[in-house]
């Protein structure tokens, strides 16, 4: 419990002094005080499992392998988005789809809706943790049963998060 | 020159703000919609402060630009995930020209 406290807390610190590039000491004893509260009031919320924090690993295939497939496929998604808005037939066909996934911690299902919300075409509806599954919104469906479906949304993004976050 | 790839960032992301608002007004149904607002929007966005951070360097202002794209990234997939899931709940149908919804069969929406 404390350490999930000091770790909130220093993070809060941390950002704090970068929103007053460059710190001084004013700033930092204010900065002290407020991550102190911002930690006491919301430290169970934030991290479940500290221990994953050290893990070296995680980090490397977090920076190398996920952030240089994220920015592609944010790319490849705005420039799909613009060619069927600047289309004069606006060639859509829309649907919600139900996908499956095998990821279980908070952590690794947020990542997954979020990378999946802003990746080409698909918009995540809701989530069921229970029987994870999700339900994503999809501009332009291609498989209508949920393996297809499956292997088109989830799969890429999948094995990569279940390094960083599992 | 950092300044000459700052102004074309800036370009890019102003480009494709002007995509995602042309989408909002132009496709059909409020999940579609999302759908050009989160992404277009999002990344024109990024795109911009990215650039505005390329021009004024490792300042008070750049810093605060960097931030913004990191909070921006992480809080717009929530909203747009919280607004469609509110709409489904509340009743509002998919268009006419949609081809399944899992989630209503599914009895959750």
């Amino acid at each position: 419990m404390v350490k999930r406290r000091l770790i909130l807390f220093v993070m809060a610190l941390i950002v704090w002094c970068l929103l007053n590039w460059v710190p001084d000491w004013q700033h930092v004893i204010v900065g002290v005080f407020s991550a102190a509260l911002v930690s006491w009031l919301t430290g169970d919320l934030f991290i479940q499992r500290a221990y994953v924090l050290k893990h070296h690993r995680r980090y490397f295939y977090f920076v190398f392998h996920y952030v240089p497939m994220f920015i592609i496929e944010v790319i490849k998604a705005n420039i799909d988005v613009a060619y069927r808005v600047l289309h004069p037939n606006l060639p859509i066909n829309p649907g919600i789809v139900k996908v499956k996934t095998t990821l279980k911690s908070d952590t690794a299902l947020t990542f997954l809706a979020n990378s999946i919300t802003l990746t080409p075409g698909t918009m995540t509806v809701d989530i069921d943790e229970e029987e994870g599954v999700l339900y994503v919104h999809s501009i332009n469906v291609k498989g209508k049963d949920v393996e297809s479906a499956t292997r088109e949304i989830v799969q890429r993004f999948e094995n990569i998060l279940k390094e960083v976050f599992e | 020159m950092v300044d000459t790839i700052g102004l074309i960032f800036i370009v890019i992301g102003l480009a494709f703000d002007a995509f995602g608002c042309l989408g909002v007004l132009r496709l059909p149904d409020v999940y579609n919609r999302l759908q050009a607002a989160t992404k277009c929007v999002t990344m024109g966005t990024c795109s911009i402060l990215f650039g505005a951070f390329l021009i004024v360097g490792l300042t008070t202002t750049g810093i605060k630009a960097l931030l913004c794209i990191v909070f921006l990234l992480l809080t717009t997939p929530v909203a747009a995930h919280a607004i469609a899931r509110g709409a489904h709940k509340s009743g509002v149908k998919l268009w006419e020209g949609s081809v399944i919804d899992r989630y209503a069969e599914d009895g959750k929406g």
